[in-house]
């Protein structure tokens, strides 16, 4: 009797032996899949990188030159995206959780706001160009694709603010109403204060998706090749992502412009993934020296 | 203006930025209906879901959209057969494995993983695993379904794992404590108490990560092949239908039926993944577990 207790035991601590080898191996699997692919880069990449390929627009029809007005396009379309997404994403979290009651209302909102973040991105480059562009008329802009853009992370950023925003102890707004403060003025100057760093780290995660988008911005903004750099919010711009594509699938030479190519998936990895790093690292500081 | 209505004011203009949301989703359908519909009324819903033949620049044109559907739930089917198992296996890891130190690190790697652009997953497809694919298997071309569907599951593991690893963590501690006060060892207790009470969270993660996976744009884009046509073996060239929008919309002339037929296809797309959205909303609101239940 006692023999075949032991052995089951055995089996089951041997069962549980491989099914943690089975789990270990699958993270190990994708921490090497996120590693190898940043390594590969990183070590194609590097050679190309000079203070001329960051400072000088693309020369001999995209086979020579630097990615200034493409670096720089990304960047305009980034501050555009948050200027949109940021402002309307944050009220639309305060609504929801400091205003809003229960009910049919707000289960309508949460369900759109959940169907908007399942939109494909190239659905909203087609809504970019059937709105944006054609019906309202912006053209091919800056303009369009930040909209775009913006509207792409709202999601992203209604659900980190909001996160933020519940994690402020409800002592705070009681302390500030029971002082006869108005409900606005405490979320204004109490609540909102206390969340903003949470709201902040968190959409910066949804700023570097904007930073990193194709397909959004392909019919709405982004220009295959132009020498001048925009001066009006109604110019059409170069974008990193999409001067990837172009290099890497529609170049004049795909095979001799490979350097240039993994210089700028180098920078847009560098970019994307920064901001993305220094979310994460602000976000683990903040939750070690919590002052609630 | 006394206090009172300025507070409601205030109420009201909060309320109306919180509906732009679902304002931009109505937008959205109106602009795809917009330019989409005419031609949908001239060939036919039936024709064109269900055409084989996709040829929008030949005379007459064809506007068949089947293979393109195809393309987008193979790649998807196969990509989350991959996925699914790294996914939830990843962050069972995380949420009731790994040492704590750990922790947040492999959860930062995820989160990078999520951050990473589609555009250089299709690049990395196209300039590694493709030469390779095209080397090892002997093929004409690297450019087909296993190597779009293995990166598409590279993109949609941190949504699956990610979430599936909230909802492990939901599951209230009484239920484990009480797993190991009845002997259950540490593998029986996850797999028999923790993953069941878990499952409708990671069916809800695995479903977005499908509709993640079948709206990805720029990997099929450059890796899948571009051939609409049925494929007959995983190494096959697809096209599926974000593919087929994003190469072909540069092209296609302003208000042509090509135009029309590509914002028709982005019509069936939205309400794919808007059936994957509402599935997995309908899922993770009515079988969520509720309280502990304890004495």
């Amino acid at each position: 009797m006692a023999e075949t207790k032991d052995r089951s035991a055995k089996w089951r601590y041997l069962q549980q032996f491989f099914f943690f080898g089975i789990v270990r191996l699958s993270m190990l699997l994708i921490a090497l899949a996120l590693g190898g692919i940043l390594l590969y880069i990183i070590i194609n990449g590097i050679g190309a990188i000079s203070w001329e390929f960051i400072t000088k627009p693309p020369t001999n029809s995209m086979t020579k030159g630097g990615i200034m007005p493409a670096l720089l396009g990304t960047v305009y379309l980034t501050l555009g995206a948050i200027a949109v997404g940021l402002p309307l994403g944050i009220i639309s979290a305060i609504y929801l959780t400091e205003y809003a009651r229960q009910g049919l209302v707000v289960r309508i909102i949460r369900i759109g706001i959940n169907c908007l973040a399942g939109v494909p991105s190239v659905v909203f480059g087609l809504f970019g160009l059937g709105f944006f562009v054609v019906f309202l008329n912006f053209g091919s802009s800056i303009l369009a694709g930040s909209l775009t853009l913006g509207f792409l992370i709202l999601p992203t950023i209604i659900g980190a603010s909001e996160e933020a925003l519940k994690a402020v102890p409800q002592t705070f707004r009681e302390a500030s109403l029971a002082l006869g403060v108005s409900k606005w003025q405490t979320t204004l100057r109490i609540v909102l204060p206390a969340a903003l760093p949470g709201i902040m780290t968190g959409s910066i995660l949804g700023i570097g998706r904007a930073a990193g988008e194709t397909a959004p911005i392909m019919f709405t903004a982004a220009a295959f090749f132009t020498a001048k750099l925009p001066s009006s919010i109604f110019d059409e711009v170069m974008a990193l992502p999409y001067h990837i594509y172009v290099l890497a699938t529609a170049g004049t030479n795909i095979e001799q412009t490979r350097p240039l190519q993994y210089g700028t998936v180098l920078v847009l990895v560098a970019l994307v993934l920064g901001i993305d790093l220094i979310a994460i690292v602000i976000r683990s500081r903040m939750r070690k020296r919590k002052r609630w | 203006m006394t206090r009172h209505t300025k507070e409601k004011f205030i109420k009201y203009i909060l309320f109306l930025v919180a509906l732009v949301s679902v304002i931009v989703l109505g937008l959205i359908v109106f602009s795809l209906f917009r330019e989409g519909v005419p031609l949908l009324q001239k060939i036919g819903l039936k024709d064109f879901l269900f055409g084989l033949e996709w040829y929008p620049t030949s005379d007459p044109p064809l506007f068949g959209i089947f293979p393109l559907i195809l393309g987008s739930l193979i790649v998807t089917l196969i990509a989350t057969m991959i996925a699914v198992p790294l996914g939830v296996l990843s962050a069972i890891y995380i949420a009731e494995i790994a040492p704590a130190a750990l922790k947040e690190i492999l959860k930062s790697i995820i989160e990078l993983l999520a951050g990473l652009p589609s555009v250089v997953l299709g690049f990395f497809g196209m300039v590694v695993v493709a030469p390779w694919l095209q080397e090892t298997f002997d093929l004409p071309t690297g450019l087909n379904i296993i190597n779009a569907s293995v990166l598409l599951a590279i993109m949609a593991i941190p949504t699956i794992s990610s979430i599936s690893e909230d909802s492990l963590y939901a599951v209230p501690r009484e239920f484990k404590e009480a797993s190991y006060a009845l002997g259950a060892t540490q593998y029986e207790t996850i797999i028999r108490v923790i993953l069941p009470s878990a499952l409708s969270g990671v069916s809800t993660a695995i479903i977005l990560g499908m509709s993640r996976a079948i709206g990805e744009t720029m990997v099929v884009l450059m890796v899948a092949g571009g051939a609409a046509a049925i494929p007959e073996s995983l190494f096959d060239s697809v096209r599926p239908m974000t593919a087929s929008i994003a190469a072909e919309m540069g092209e296609a002339p302003y208000r042509s039926a090509h135009y029309q037929a590509l914002f028709a296809t982005g019509i069936v797309l939205f309400f794919l993944a808007l059936a994957f959205n509402l599935i997995a909303d309908y899922v993770s609101h009515k079988y969520k577990q509720v309280g502990s239940a304890t004495l």
